[in-house]
């Protein structure tokens, strides 16, 4: 390649990003791409839409109403109390140590999910769970129950462990980005508190909300690891049918289907997100 | 901005209420992996101990260990060089680059999963059935954590200045990268190095659905036996974790005080 004056298009300068790309290739796009197109075929590589059908079976019905639930739930618990959380959180000094302590652990904590979490609250709801035997012992009543903690209900209490502090990790900023000269221009107007969070608070602070509650939903849809220890029997959502159709030797063609059901997935997902990113560019003009 | 007494008060109980929800979990995870077998009275290390006496769970460790020193290498040695390079040379593939790598924050995992077989068939076929292979799939699940604290510290030097001195001085660019551009942004490389280990060491669905027999996956298949035992590995694990992450925090801190003072 000569350096003419035509060099513009040269691709000797982007030849060193290679070997990123095709590792991205082989072992992002590839799977990805493997998922939608198997989406689409039949065993024999034969495009169809049969797959799909498998969506609207009644196990398959029955896991996404499972999963929008248990999204859904635990994104507003998770939004809703993480935002009180938040508020406790930058009501305190900026440089108390409670105050960097609680952040540190919220950091934590949002990272916090799969086996250890379903062990952790095994050994406190479980069956001989140190809360449900001091319940017991204290009032004579039965936590455990039937075995909620093993189904949806208690995938609700169990997600919550990390929504909530996945909140305060997003929406910290979104409080600290409320400057107090905001709030002294409104009180000298003759504003009172709660006009003050009326009209100039909660307006400001709902676009970033509602993007928070997104990504929670998103976050909670895709998770599978806490679920897939907790959940033995039954496929009450969506990741957990997909782990019954690839493990499943017995029923030919069950490929396809969790294909079929890994793309209802990204699409769930992606939807999601681009909500999550537009409301998220809306707050961002507030927050400089 | 003054606070009432009884806003303090109402702060006070809310937080005593949310560490409530959040540490009784723990302790009693560390009441359940401390208690003698048969419940039978009394307190015993044993559980704790299991972790270097049973062959299994040790090397499950060992190999989950192993996994994440391998994941943070091949990170680094993928990621850095191209980081830089889109930066000094090809700035238009930034946008690319920078898409490509919070990418899997939106696919998620287990998608990734059920469409890698075909691609993992080929890897143990050549690289054989170990569990180490799993490092490439998990090396793209730390893409986006990784990517954002290299990039962090990118943007905190002026990375084009340097390497254009280093190389008017006749340095190449393995020089430049390894010799100048890295040991600048140390703060960004061990950020993404704790936030790998952290995931790595936690990560249940690939492993358990590709068949290795990591730290999760053991504690899992152990669970149904020993049920105390397992708990003390996943609180181990769990400790562990907890302090990489809050260095990490740490780590952050210190470079936003830098930021702040130049």
């Amino acid at each position: 390649m000569s350096g003419g004056p035509g060099r513009r298009f040269a691709v000797g300068p982007a030849l060193p990003l290679l070997p990123f790309l095709l590792f991205v290739l082989v072992f992002l796009v590839v799977p990805t791409l493997t998922v939608v197109l198997g989406a689409f075929q039949d065993e024999d590589g034969r495009p169809t839409l049969g797959n799909l059908d498998a969506l609207t079976s009644e196990a398959a019905l029955t896991a996404l109403r499972g999963s929008l639930v248990l999204s859904a739930s635990t994104a507003v618990i998770g939004a809703v109390l993480g935002a009180v959380l938040a508020y406790l959180i930058v009501s305190m000094p900026a440089q108390s140590l409670l105050r960097r302590a609680t952040l540190a652990v919220s950091g934590v904590l949002a990272q916090f999910g799969g086996v250890v979490l379903a062990f952790a609250w095994i050994a406190t709801i479980g069956p001989v769970g140190v809360v449900t035997q001091a319940v017991a012992d204290l009032l004579g009543a039965d936590l455990y129950g039937d075995g909620w903690l093993f189904g949806l209900p208690g995938l609700v209490v169990v997600y919550s462990y990390f929504q909530i502090p996945l909140m305060v990790i997003v929406f910290t900023p979104a409080f600290d980005g409320l400057r107090p000269q905001w709030r002294e221009a409104a009180v000298n107007l003759g504003a009172s508190t709660w006009t003050y969070w009326r009209y100039v608070a909660l307006p400001l602070l709902t676009p970033p909300f509602l993007g928070a509650l997104l990504l929670l939903f998103a976050n909670a849809f895709a998770a599978y690891a806490t679920a897939a220890v907790l959940v033995s029997q039954g496929q009450p959502i969506v990741p957990l049918l997909i782990r019954q159709a690839i493990t499943s030797e017995v029923l030919l063609g069950q490929a396809n289907v969790g294909y079929a059901l890994a793309f209802e997935m990204i699409v769930v997902v992606t939807v999601v997100m681009v909500g999550y990113s537009l409301l998220l560019r809306r707050a961002a003009r507030w927050m400089r | 901005m003054t606070q009432s007494r009884g806003f303090k008060v109402f702060r006070a109980v809310g937080l005593l209420l949310f560490a409530t929800y959040f540490f009784v979990p723990l302790l009693a995870m560390l009441d359940f992996s401390t208690q003698a077998r048969g419940s039978a009275p009394g307190r015993t290390g044993a559980n704790w101990s299991f972790m270097v006496t049973d062959e299994d769970l040790r090397s499950s460790i060992i190999a989950s260990l192993l996994l994440a020193l391998f994941t943070v290498v091949l990170m680094v040695a993928l990621l850095v060089p191209t980081m830089v390079w889109v930066r000094l040379r090809v700035p238009r593939a930034r946008g690319l680059i920078e898409f490509l790598c919070l990418l899997p924050l939106t696919i998620p995992v287990l998608v990734i999963v059920v469409g890698i077989s075909n691609v993992y068939s080929w890897v143990t076929y050549l690289l054989g059935d170990s569990a180490l292979v799993l490092t490439f799939v998990y090396v793209v699940i730390v893409l986006p954590y990784s990517y954002r604290a290299i990039d962090a510290a990118l943007s905190a030097i002026d990375a084009a200045t340097l390497a254009e001195a280093a190389r008017s001085l006749g340095a190449g660019w393995f020089t430049v990268i390894v010799r100048i551009i890295m040991p600048n942004i140390t703060s960004g490389i061990l950020g993404a190095a704790f936030i790998a280990v952290a995931l790595v060491l936690g990560e249940y669905v690939v492993a358990s659905l590709l068949h290795f027999d990591t730290l999760p996956v053991a504690m899992a298949a152990l669970y149904k036996s020993n049920g105390p035992a397992a708990m003390a590995a996943a609180l181990a694990s769990m400790i562990l974790v907890a302090v990489l992450l809050v260095g990490l925090t740490f780590l952050s801190r210190d470079r936003h005080k830098q930021g702040a003072s130049s």
